[in-house]
């Protein structure tokens, strides 16, 4: 059983959760995840690891009320355990030595993901940009700690209700049309935003990291539910990455396939709906 | 005197149409009286062929002329005495190519039913109030045996029953490897995989879950806590797709996806959150026992068509001839000499259709099986909605890629000395899917108990 030490709801939708796990925050390190299984009916879900105290022996998991098991997970309070917790899986961020110039984006419940890399090269001593994007003003998350592990911070908003209004993409252009270099761009968040990013870079020949999150069972390289289509070629995210060349990855396929189960995903829900209706009625 | 029955005594399984709407289990087992009449079928030959045929060695004859007998207990203490996983075996074991391929009254007519009567045993033991484990003597010598599957349960029994503290560090939340993700309940009960661990456990096996080695410790570092010897049972990898057009589709997955979701994960219980395609029309792609158990799945699961397409014919099908059998009265049905060049998608992305050409066989090929060869303009397409790949796995590459000092083939096989398991590496041993590539459980077994021989012969010498 892994404790859940403390809890922050950082919005509606976003949670985020301090687990108490020694030996996988020891060898956790950004770009990595985890697979949760919060009780023996749940799913196996995969999330990455958005923090790790390795003298402390917990990690933070940050995430977005998406389907069942995200819900149940976020039910939990301080003192709570999940059953499952198996980590750390994947291949951690590789950054070559000679980049000193990188812009994290992040997008939405991805800046959960952002955070750390960004943590990890502003320690560094590398020259980090950021660019954090989210819907509205009420969903904005992490700014403060974005803030102390960047060079410049660029808060981004669909509607314009808080920093600059418009997309993580349009802040991009508009750093490199300035003349702003970046040696590399690591971008996480929504497919279509990750899309759009590599759709930017790919003239400036940026080399641009991306962070997958296709279907999952194991992790570990035995279901193959997680391969993406990389360079024309079949790659795992769980083992391969789920970091990967975002100039090589088909978007479109990652999108798709990840629709596999959300019909049932909707299905299931609506039959919870209707099961807890039932149960107040009585 | 021996009953000269030609033909063993029938197995008693559930009707093929009721049982194909559940996952209860297909065979449901001998009863006392129909096990001592399939046993006083064996002849006792002093010369034990069938002993030969077995990759763990246990003593047929003499387990089976005690259930002949009566002795139920002392015949399940004999298997025991060699093979940790009785009930799985008596369920599993392609009992037609290992001891009862060896049995002599198989000459004549069929062989003795020694899986049967092995099932029987385990069960008749399963069935009686458990009875305390006598003690075993701690040598204070300390084996990491990696991987909670068939060969790694076989190498951490045997060492334990040796004086070893063996902890087993499973990946997954539950030990049993491929008999709790792949070999699907109607064919192997869970419950009995769980209770044949929990006898280990009884020995004192340490089970570790959730625990990925090669990325939370690595072997050196088990090495360094004081572990003396490692065995790894890490087993198969990364399913084998066919490389045409179209596997990236939505409804298209490998076996090992599928049957997981189901064994695993228990999708196919109410209760249980995981998702499982629902699907009216199935292909599965392969001949193999995986694929006939995706097959018969999908039945399970409510499919209208269950196809197996296999491009070389019956004869040539590596699954066991009682899964083909089984999956036809339960209505799979089979396209031998088909082969799939393409799948078709929707305009949502979703497979609608598989491609297939008609193959007719050649000459012989390194495998000594006629080869396969396209009929030219044969091509037709097969209405499906979902697509299951089952042609094969290789090696995971979790282990050989953080270890250093462990050499693999180039398929990606753990290199070992067959006659020992030793690795590459200076007290690593291995054994099972993780040094052959995919093969059955009791290879596995098998390959775990030389391990456990080899590492107790390893630590005394040290």
């Amino acid at each position: 059983m892994f404790p859940i030490v403390e809890k922050t709801v950082l919005n509606q939708d976003v949670v985020k959760i301090k687990i108490s796990a020694p030996l996988i925050a020891k060898k956790a390190l950004p770009g990595q995840f985890i697979i949760f299984r919060v009780d023996e009916y749940g799913e196996r879900v995969p999330l990455t690891i958005a923090d790790y105290d390795r003298e402390g022996g917990t990690i933070t998991l940050i995430f977005q009320l998406v389907g069942n098991s995200t819900r149940q997970l976020a039910q939990l309070e301080e003192g709570d355990s999940i059953l499952d917790l198996v980590g750390p899986l994947g291949v951690a961020t590789e950054i070559p030595d000679d980049v000193k110039s990188v812009c994290v984006i992040g997008g939405g419940v991805g800046c959960a993901i952002a955070y750390p890399q960004a943590k990890a090269l502003f320690n560094k001593g590398l020259d980090v940009d950021v660019i954090a994007g989210f819907r509205n003003k009420d969903i904005v998350i992490l700014e403060d700690e974005f803030k102390a592990a960047s060079t410049n911070l660029y808060v981004c908003t669909d509607d314009g209700s808080y920093g600059t209004k418009g997309f993580v993409t349009n802040m991009l252009q508009e750093q490199i049309d300035s003349g702003k270099k970046y040696d590399m761009v690591i971008a996480i968040g929504p497919i279509p935003m990750m899309k759009f990013v590599c759709k930017v870079t790919e003239p400036y020949a940026i080399k641009t990291i991306v962070s997958l999150n296709p279907v999952m069972i194991d992790g570990t390289g035995m279901c193959g539910g997680c391969r993406v289509t990389v360079g024309g070629k079949i790659r795992y995210a769980c083992v391969d990455g789920p970091d990967f060349d975002g100039h090589q990855v088909d978007f479109d396929e990652l999108m798709r396939r990840n629709g596999t189960y959300r019909e049932q995903e909707h299905e299931c829900r609506m039959m919870k709906q209707a099961d807890n209706l039932q149960q107040t009625d009585k | 005197m021996a009953n000269m029955a030609m033909v063993k005594v029938p197995m008693p399984e559930r009707d093929p149409k009721e049982r194909a709407k559940c996952f209860d289990e297909v065979a449901t087992g001998y009863t006392a009286a129909m096990a001592q009449e399939e046993a006083a079928r064996c002849l006792g030959c002093k010369a034990m062929p069938c002993v030969k045929g077995c990759p763990v060695g246990v003593q047929i004859p003499n387990f089976v002329q005690k259930i002949a007998a009566g002795d139920f207990e002392g015949a399940y203490e004999t298997i025991t005495a060699t093979n940790s996983l009785p009930a799985v075996c008596g369920r599993v074991c392609p009992q037609e190519s290992q001891c009862e391929g060896k049995c002599v009254r198989g000459v004549k007519g069929e062989p003795v039913g020694i899986g049967r009567l092995e099932r029987f045993a385990a069960d008749y033991m399963r069935s009686q109030e458990k009875k305390a484990v006598p003690a075993i003597e701690r040598n204070g010598h300390k084996v990491a045996v990696i991987g909670g599957g068939p060969a790694g349960l076989t190498c951490a029994g045997d060492l334990a029953k040796l004086g070893y503290e063996v902890t087993i560090f499973e990946a997954f939340q539950a030990a049993g490897g491929v008999l709790m993700y792949g070999i699907p309940e109607f064919r192997l009960p869970k419950q009995i995989v769980q209770e044949e661990i929990s006898n280990l456990k009884d020995m004192g096996v340490d089970i570790r879950t959730n625990m990925v080695i090669g990325k939370i410790l690595s072997i050196d570092e088990l090495m360094e806590e004081g572990f003396e010897a490692v065995f790894v049972g890490s087993g198969a990898g990364l399913p084998r797709f066919m490389g045409i057009p179209g596997e990236a589709l939505v409804g298209v997955c490998s076996a090992n996806e599928y049957l997981t979701r189901i064994n695993l994960m228990k999708g196919y219980r109410p209760e249980y959150a995981t998702p499982v395609i629902k699907s009216k029309a199935v292909a599965v792609v392969g001949g193999g026992n995986v694929a006939m158990d995706a097959a018969r799945s999908a039945l399970r699961m409510g499919a209208e068509h269950v196809y197996i397409v296999y491009r070389r014919s019956e004869a040539e099908m590596p699954a066991r001839l009682e899964e083909v059998h089984h999956a036809k009265e339960e209505g799979v049905e089979f396209l031998n000499l088909n082969n799939p060049v393409e799948l078709i998608g929707d305009e949502n992305g979703r497979v609608c259709g598989m491609k297939c050409i008609r193959m007719e066989l050649g000459e012989p090929d390194e495998s000594g099986r006629r080869r396969p060869v396209e009929v030219e303009g044969s091509e037709y397409i097969l209405d499906v909605d979902t697509v299951i790949m089952s042609i094969g796995t290789s090696p995971n590459p979790l282990i050989r890629s953080t270890t250093e000092g462990l050499e693999a083939n180039r398929w990606g096989c753990l290199v070992v000395n067959e006659d020992t398991m030793a690795t590459t590496k200076e007290g690593v041993y291995a054994g099972g899917d993780a040094v052959t590539g995919a093969a059955t459980v009791i290879l596995a077994m098998g390959a775990g108990k030389t391990a456990a021989a080899s590492i107790d012969e390893y630590i005394k010498s040290k």
